[in-house]
């Protein structure tokens, strides 16, 4: 993904136009490649396999439909964006992941995910946002787990309570 | 009448206590939710619907009913206080009910919506009460061959004609009907996209899909772009009531509103955008206060706004009938339905009507309870406004994850709903709709597998779609609204080429 350089200038190749008609070209192609591994077992009509290779068809047109818009420079204007708060917020969804995947709990893990996001917009205060953030997710749990009976991946936090 | 003797037996459904307070506790989440900025009404049903699955079927559709009005109200509170529309069907009363906000008239503002809405969602209801029983014994001559052919027509629609650019919207439809296909082959029990994972033999949850693309991308989208602009909420100040010469100028407006909304939200395809928009513009060209428009016009916050409900109401009429979603709100709606393996259309009609009444009855029911708790509380409505970003968008993403967590805590299915949110990034970053990826994930396997049951049935003869007249109707409409903007774009480029 490109960023920084507003306001460019129209009629002038896209490149990230180019990458996503690429994508697409690439996703038809694992369609058909998936496809190819399917029996068709039906009598009659279509079987497993036909769909697939249907939509990687329609795929690889709109992929022909989205290099020609970006050859020419038809992709809308974009604004410019700041990488790092994506990428923050990316990293507390992996932490949020990496957690509840080794067992650490649902507090925890959405603790981390709150404060990432909190920084992400700005906040500079870490402790601060760390608290509420584990007061909040400890009564979101209690919520659920005590009210609504919907099980919660526990982890150290958890089993004190 | 039928229709007299199922609504009241609705009614008597919807009007048992426990029912009521479902639908109250539906309504205020879904104002709360609603009201966040960002947040519009598929958002707040998809946040929500992990929520409430242990719920009893006929309990937690009559509280999507309340959550579904009241997120509609919500948005349009947001729309008006901070001129950040969380949908663009909330575009056009964003443009005068925030200049009337800052010119210290918010309280009308929030109240003309919000009688607005309550008069074109009560109209819009008795329409689908009456259209729907109608529809449904049109439906039930419908073969599998219609089915698909009525598919193609939502999928067209949905993507293509209303779009800024048909191939960006039938990208995002492809890439829709592309997540359909992951999971177990239900005729053939074979696994398709599931690349040895075991977690993907089920297909991909539409839960799962929405949040990642609406709230995580948002999220990610508003944080990329958050040195761009700080928003600013309106206080509420003045009277919150409606003047004589307010109303006066406001009701007409409604029932426009209502007119334009309603039809167009009931055919099948979709969009609230339309209509309102072409509510407003016609408040603007009927107003005798000409004047007042872009400075705060009430007409153009009443008209839109009664045009925004009435099609929200519209669209659950191919919804209920057909089992068609034709927004992403509508979409939600149908995921909710098939959490408790319900099928809308015209067999659960007849299956289950105390379902389906209670659900239209409960309608009603929540427009009033809208009415009656909206407007005294909008004070609180407008400290959740207050939320700082750092922490209102820490907790929308933590509401987001809970909600895949408590359904599915496994590691596979997080880093989906992570991937969808990127991927739900770089469509808004790059203009892409999104509505289109979730229809056409929800209506992909259902298409597929009526055209599988069709041609089954005619011992593989492609000619069955032609022979019925209902699918060779659709289609062609299909055909014709998926040509259209490109030969309109064709004609276009040559008058520029003219000048």
């Amino acid at each position: 993904m490109s960023s920084g350089d507003p306001a460019r200038p129209p009629r002038r190749v896209d490149r990230a136009g180019i990458v996503i008609a690429a994508l697409l070209a690439g996703l038809a192609a694992v369609l058909v490649f998936d496809a190819r591994g399917l029996s068709s077992t039906a009598m009659y009509g279509m079987g497993p396999e036909a769909m697939p290779v249907v939509v990687a068809c329609g795929l690889a047109l709109l992929a022909i439909g989205n290099f020609i818009d970006a050859l020419r420079g038809n992709l809308p204007a974009r604004e410019s964006a700041d990488p790092v708060p994506v990428v923050l917020i990316l990293i507390g969804l992996a932490l949020l992941i990496a957690i509840i995947g080794f067992g650490g709990g649902f507090i925890l893990a959405t603790s981390a995910l709150f404060v990432t996001t909190s920084a992400a917009f700005g906040r500079r205060a870490i402790l601060v946002d760390g608290i509420i953030a584990l007061v909040m997710s400890t009564l979101i749990y209690l919520a659920f787990d005590r009210l609504l009976t919907l099980s919660l991946p526990t982890g150290p936090l958890e089993r004190l309570l | 009448m039928d229709t007299f003797a199922a609504l009241a037996h609705g009614m008597a459904v919807a009007i048992q206590p426990v029912n009521l307070l479902y639908a109250l506790i539906g309504v205020f989440l879904g104002t709360a939710v609603g009201v966040l900025p960002g947040i519009g009404p598929a958002l707040t049903v998809a946040l929500l619907l992990p929520v409430i699955y242990k719920l009893d079927p006929g309990g937690s559709l009559i509280m999507f009913a309340g959550i579904y009005y009241g997120g509609m109200y919500g948005g349009s509170t947001t729309a008006i206080l901070i001129n950040t529309p969380g949908e663009s069907a909330s575009m056009a009363t964003a443009l005068e009910g925030n200049k009337m906000a800052k010119a210290g008239r918010g309280g009308p503002a929030l109240a003309t919506s919000a009688i607005g809405s309550f008069v074109a969602g009560t109209i819009a209801t008795i329409g689908l009460a009456f259209l729907a029983p109608w529809l449904v014994d049109f439906a039930v001559r419908f073969g599998p061959e219609d089915y698909f052919a009525l598919m193609c027509v939502a999928f067209v629609t949905v993507s293509a004609t209303f779009g800024d650019s048909p191939i960006r919207g039938l990208t995002s439809l492809f890439i829709g009907l592309t997540l359909g296909l992951v999971g177990i082959d239900k005729l053939t029990g074979q696994a398709r996209l599931a690349f040895g994972v075991p977690e993907l033999l089920d297909g991909v949850e539409v839960t799962t899909l929405a949040v990642g693309l609406f709230a995580v991308g948002e999220a990610l989208y508003v944080a990329s772009r958050r040195h761009h602009s700080e928003e600013k909420l309106e206080p509420v100040r003045g009277s919150l009531w409606m003047t004589k010469e307010d109303w006066k100028r406001s009701w007409k407006p409604w029932l426009r509103g209502t007119m334009f909304g309603f039809p167009i939200g009931a055919l099948p395809a979709g969009g609230a955008e339309i209509p309102t928009f072409l509510s407003y513009s016609t408040e603007k060209r009927l107003t005798k206060y000409p004047e007042e428009f872009g400075k705060g016009a009430i007409e153009g916050v009443a008209g839109p706004e009664a045009a925004n409900n009435a099609s929200a109401a519209g669209t659950l009429v191919p919804l209920l009938t057909l089992g068609l979603p034709t927004s992403a709100t509508a979409a939600m709606m149908l995921a909710g339905f098939q959490q408790y393996g319900l099928n809308p259309g015209p067999l659960l009609f007849a299956e289950r009507p105390d379902l389906v009444w209670g659900l239209i009855a409960s309608l009603f029911i929540a427009n009033v309870m809208l009415l009656v708790l909206n407007l005294p509380l909008v004070g609180l409505w407008v400290r959740l406004l207050a939320i700082p970003q750092p922490w209102l968008y820490a907790g929308i993403l933590v509401f987001a994850t809970m909600g895949t967590i408590a359904a599915k805590p496994s590691v596979v299915e997080l880093s989906m709903l992570a991937g969808f949110g990127v991927l739900g990034f770089l469509m808004r970053r790059f203009d892409f709709p999104i509505a289109p990826v979730v229809v056409g994930l929800i209506l992909g396997p259902i298409a597929e597998s009526q055209l599988r049951r069709a041609l089954a049935i005619s011992l593989g003869d492609p000619m069955t779609l032609l022979q019925s007249p209902i699918s060779a109707t659709l289609l062609g409409i299909a055909l014709i609204a998926l040509l259209a903007p490109f030969v309109l774009k064709g004609l276009g480029r040559f008058k520029a080429n003219e000048d």
